[in-house]
């Protein structure tokens, strides 16, 4: 089967700090991959490789290819903003636009200079649906996305990323905030998203990497330790230091 | 030992918090004799004729609607110049400008130039706008006297309102496929508007206040038109009432008091309302 990300490689500088290590590896279409490992470990910025938002950072510099949908994402000729549509992102902490709920899920769109108000409200009402939070919201659509709670400000915020209708969610620890039970809604969500994304993940917490992934990724200071089926992974580790951190015996 | 460590901690927090409350009071307790010495002196003098008159060699009959509508005028023209320049400028500097020493060597500069005495500007204006330009003591020369007073201001406060939207909004919005413009348009600048609005609006209240830069221009002419045009020439409050004040007659001195309740009621709403908006966005934005 083609691959939808891969990654052939990959080496990444911050000044002279070298934070990711020859990490090759590939993610199939519609599969939900875990990164999992200690803080530092290089599995964040490798995440947001994907989307490029480490090009913010002025003293970031890589090596290698990343290829999603047979295109080098690093090509001069890519459109970045284009990219960011393809490929979307759900944050630590919710972070919503201090605008109404409508206006976070839309705001995708009108920076596409769509205004059409049939289009916008369809979309608002589909990704809501997706999410979960449709009932919970649609009576207070005009109302401050801050007023919600910190699980649905997440779903808020899953929702306006999959209006712009990218085909690749990475998501960076998207329940590290949230209480238990907003995290098992995030859960579920991204178990049914799984039909119709390809879903990243990077996460501290190991029980969510075995319940919601495929396949997990181990990295450890910026290499890529281990990389297979997430029940395999977790009962029958290859590597020493898999075993060693999936058992908590550092980390 | 450690005991009587611990009283003497505690008696210098009780000396201080009285010390503090001292000090508050006497601020308060100073403006509060200011304002009722005005009061007390302008407040009869505050009728529809005083507000609806010319400028009169008697003081019964003078009234301040000339430099009332030059401060208007002068408060719209400034807001239309300074606001767009100094917004913009912040933005460029907040959000394009490279982290370089030029860059610091700018910020360190604006910061100065908010410290520069008025009077200073005016010198300046009176030569550029005035003389150079050929301007003359017009609504438009002071305005942009004025203008160039207060944009230091808008743009420090501008950019400390940039400065604190957090980094995840722009990641949000940088996210979602907005370009940089896109960005900074539709998600920091609405986070920063609460801000950028008090910071603009005290900018203005200060502006209004100023009388040296205008006395410099030459704004001090005894005027008995309405000004109708950016080039008509003008008097404004804070000039009336410093021209009032040097009369000998007790009736300009009631005059230049009342019209001082006017000048600082102009300013305590502006201040009132930016007061309102910070609170407003405060209660409205958490991040």
């Amino acid at each position: 089967m083609l691959s939808k990300i891969s990654a052939e490689n990959v080496n990444v500088y911050y000044g002279n700090n070298h934070v990711i290590k020859n990490v090759t590896l590939s993610i199939k279409p519609n599969e939900v991959v875990a990164f999992i490992g200690p803080s530092g470990c290089g599995k964040s910025t490798f995440l947001r490789l994907l989307n490029r938002m480490n090009d913010f950072i002025e003293t970031f510099r890589m090596d290698g290819k990343i290829i999603i949908d047979n295109e080098d994402i690093y090509d001069k000729k890519i459109q970045v903003e284009e990219l960011r549509k393809k490929v979307g992102m759900v944050f630590q902490k919710p972070n919503p636009f201090p605008k109404s709920i409508y206006e976070n899920v839309v705001y995708g769109l009108k920076i596409q200079g769509i205004r059409d108000k049939k289009i916008l409200d369809s979309v608002v009402e589909k990704t809501l649906q997706q999410v979960g939070i449709w009932n919970e919201v649609k009576d207070k659509l005009h109302q401050s996305a801050l007023a919600l709670s910190g699980g649905q400000q997440q779903r808020i915020c899953i929702a306006r990323t999959l209006a712009v209708e990218p085909s690749v969610v990475l998501m960076d620890e998207p329940t590290s905030a949230l209480d238990p039970i907003s995290t098992a809604t995030i859960e579920e969500l991204i178990y049914q998203l799984k039909k119709d994304y390809t879903i990243v993940i990077v996460t501290h917490n190991m029980q969510q990497a075995g319940r919601v992934s495929d396949r997990t990724a181990f990295f450890y200071m910026g290499e890529l330790i281990e990389f297979s089926d997430t029940k395999e992974l977790f009962t029958n580790p290859k590597v020493e230091l898999t075993q060693k951190y999936i058992t908590g015996r550092f980390g | 030992m450690s005991n009587s460590y611990i009283k003497w901690n505690k008696l210098k927090d009780l000396i201080f918090k009285w010390y503090g409350l001292l000090c508050t009071v006497a601020g308060i307790f100073i403006l509060a004799i200011f304002l009722y010495t005005i009061i007390a002196d302008g407040w009869d003098r505050l009728n529809w004729q005083f507000f609806t008159s010319l400028p009169s060699r008697r003081p019964s009959n003078a009234g301040i609607l000339v430099p009332l509508l030059g401060t208007l005028w002068i408060m719209i023209l400034t807001t239309i110049i300074a606001v767009p320049i100094g917004i913009a400028a912040a933005i460029y500097l907040e959000e394009y400008g490279k982290k370089s020493r030029f860059a610091s060597f700018i910020e360190v500069n604006i910061a100065n130039l908010a410290g520069v005495p008025s009077i200073i500007y005016g010198l300046l204006a009176l030569e550029i706008f005035v003389r150079i330009m050929g301007l003359g003591r017009s609504l438009l020369s002071g305005a942009l006297t004025l203008s160039l007073l207060i944009l230091p201001i808008i743009i420090v406060s501008t950019r400390e309102a940039l400065k604190s939207v957090p980094k995840s909004i722009r990641e949000a919005s940088y996210a979602l496929g907005a370009t940089k413009w896109k960005t900074i348009w539709n998600a920091v600048l609405p986070s920063a508007a609460g801000g950028i609005l008090t910071g603009v609006i005290l900018a203005i209240s200060r502006a209004i206040g100023e009388t040296a830069p205008l006395v410099v221009i030459g704004a001090m002419l005894y005027i008995t038109t309405i000004p109708t045009h950016p080039l008509d020439d003008f008097s404004a409050l804070p000039i009336q009432i410093y021209n009032w004040l040097s009369r000998p007659q007790k009736g300009f001195i009631e005059n230049a008091t009342a019209a001082i309740i006017v000048l600082l009621a102009i300013t305590f709403i502006l201040n009132g309302i930016a007061i309102y908006l910070r609170n407003k966005w405060q209660s409205k934005v958490k991040w």
